[in-house]
């Protein structure tokens, strides 16, 4: 039973990163219908941005943190208006090329400026860990839980209750009337598209400190992202919330309870599984924003 | 004109063994035309039906496995091997094409994604069949009759015969009905299904036909580099695929293999001047500025 609590516990905290790439990935794909392949690495960014604030910089952890996301944003920010802006009328399946060439350029530059070796991110936390129960839990974990959970409501309030989050709803839900209604949609493209590459390099700023950073580790992050889309539903940011703390438990129970070495295996099962049996995704009623 | 020139490429390939006398250039040969059996399986899909499939890298490594494990545990000769690994992959087509094939777009790429995601899972973690990611070293070379072809020359024959094969199933599947049926597809979905083409089938006889073709690869590569590991399965193997058909040109019969030479010798070119990062750095620039200014490929840009 404490072995249970302690892997769903472990799973919550993977999860809430989880949610944020989910719902980084969500809206760039619902809103604009880009396929961003390029998204884990912004996962990526993220990780090294605080790798580089911490280590090249010397700046406090949390001002890294903050700096991470902001490289996420403006990277994101750029992207959209070099790659994605022009290619606004070409076929789904062209802009999904270019961002497997954008995925690929990323993630090999990383390479040539860090190197293949590992790094690790040092963080101020305590590494006793707090005990409840039968349950410990390492205080850089909890931090990483409850951040990841602030920017998740964060996101929330941004999409529910600003003008910026009602011109992105109104845009997914019909782009043309949108416009006709005065959203300048080509900059609600370009927030959307910074918004989300922002959550994804939160998401690796976060969980980066916990793991490792090493150049390759956005593959398995964007197919994360992918699966956790997928199962709340395109567009859904209630439902990429729901999915990413979904994924996470059912990775560490998989981890636990079946095999280790299969851990990655769950989300390409979900993948599989949701789009196979129930393509609007697990949570979802209908596709939609908000 | 372009006869003679059928003609004039047909008799340097039969003949570029005597005058490539430098093993390094007829390995890079090699290499291109497994590559180009590869990029026209891939172009099946992604040139004539339009679906994009990035598991590729699965059909290619369960080929290699497949031809990898009969010749070494059972023993099997590598010309019974190589049609069972042929078999092999196409199986994993159908079965993969029966349950995606349901889906377009976006969906279709991430099912086969995440499918060649579980497969490499396997290879890595069942010690028992595949020897994970340790491999299985001393896959032997083809024997034909008293010879062994384990010489490049003689290797490079197979190799020219299996693309010359690739090439002439491509090419009359897609100058018959079935072809017409695939591009019909492409274009116009509900149109194609309205004048009474049954998309799933037809779109699944792809997906076998195609994963068929990366399999023979798959076994040609096993038996040429003699080493099969979970590396096989590397998203990088599905990239490059993807990079040669969109560069040679997307739904054209050498088009891929246009791009399949080009992208072999290019990085082996540069391989001296460069590293393997910058390469790959390189590949994905490619890969986006290709989109951009030469949207339909080298093939149907210069040559039509």
């Amino acid at each position: 039973m404490d072995q249970l609590l302690q892997h769903l516990v472990n799973g919550l905290v993977l999860g809430g990163t989880y949610a944020l790439l989910g719902i980084g990935l969500t809206l760039i794909f619902g809103l604009m219908n880009v396929v961003n392949f390029a998204h884990g690495e912004f996962y990526t960014l993220g990780a090294y941005a605080t790798f580089a604030a911490l280590t090249l910089a010397d700046l406090n952890f949390f001002a890294a943190l903050g700096l991470a996301i902001v490289c996420g944003l403006v990277v994101g920010a750029v992207t959209e208006f070099v790659l994605v802006r022009p290619l606004r009328r070409e076929s789904i399946d062209t802009v999904m090329l270019v961002m497997i060439g954008v995925w690929i350029a990323m993630q090999n530059s990383e390479l040539l400026v860090w190197g293949g070796v590992a790094k690790s991110i040092p963080h101020p936390f305590s590494t006793t860990p707090l005990t409840l129960g039968g349950v410990s839990l390492a205080p850089l974990r909890l931090f990483v839980l409850v951040a990841a959970l602030g920017l998740i409501v964060g996101a929330h309030l941004l999409i529910h209750r600003t003008r910026l989050g009602r011109a992105m709803r109104a845009t997914f839900q019909d782009a043309d009337t949108a416009a006709l209604m005065g959203v300048r949609i080509r900059r609600i493209y370009t927030a959307t598209f910074a918004i989300g590459s922002g959550l994804a390099a939160a998401a690796g700023a976060l969980l980066g400190p916990i793991f490792i950073a090493y150049p390759s580790m956005g593959d398995l992050a964007s197919l994360k992202a992918f699966s956790v889309v997928i199962l709340g539903g395109l567009g859904n940011i209630a439902g990429a919330t729901v999915g990413g703390l979904v994924l996470g438990v059912a990775e560490e129970l998989g981890a636990g309870y079946v095999s280790s070495g299969y851990r990655d295996a769950v989300g390409f099962v979900i993948i599989i599984a949701v789009l196979l049996l129930r393509p609007s995704g697990l949570i979802a009623r209908a596709e939609r924003v908000g | 004109m372009r006869r003679a020139a059928g003609l004039l490429l047909a008799l340097a390939a039969l003949t570029l063994p005597l005058w490539i006398a430098n093993a390094y250039f007829l390995h890079v040969v090699i290499m291109a035309g497994i590559f180009g059996v590869l990029a026209s399986s891939l172009n099946l899909l992604l040139g004539y039906t339009g679906q994009l499939s990035l598991g590729h890298a699965a059909f290619f490594g369960i080929g290699a496995y497949a031809s990898a494990l009969l010749t070494l545990r059972w023993e099997w000769s590598f010309w019974l091997a190589l049609p069972a690994a042929v078999l092999a992959a196409g199986i994993a087509g159908w079965a993969i094409g029966r349950l995606a094939l349901k889906l377009r777009g976006a969906y279709f790429v991430l099912v086969t994604i995440s499918f060649a995601g579980v497969i490499a899972l396997i290879s890595i973690n069942w010690m028992d069949l595949t020897n994970g990611p340790l491999g299985l070293p001393g896959v032997p070379a083809p024997e034909l009759g008293p010879w062994s072809l384990r010489t490049k020359s003689a290797y490079y024959y197979l190799v020219l015969a299996a693309v010359a094969l690739a090439y002439e199933v491509c090419r009359r599947l897609v100058d018959s009905r079935i072809g017409r049926a695939f591009v019909a597809l492409r274009e116009n979905e509900a149109l194609a299904e309205s004048v009474g083409v049954d998309g799933t089938r037809y779109l699944v006889l792809a997906a076998v036909v195609s994963a068929g073709l990366a399999g023979l690869a798959g076994s040609l590569y096993a038996h040429y580099t003699r080493f099969v590991s979970p590396e096989v399965f590397l998203f990088t193997y599905t990239v490059t695929m993807v990079i040669m058909v969109v560069a040679g040109g997307k739904g054209t019969l050498a088009g891929p293999l246009v791009g399949a030479v080009l992208f072999t010798v290019l990085p082996e070119a540069l391989r001296a001047a460069t590293s393997w990062q910058w390469q790959m750095l390189a590949y994905g620039l490619i890969l986006v500025v290709l989109v951009f200014f030469l949207p339909r490929g080298i093939v149907p840009t210069f040559f039509r």
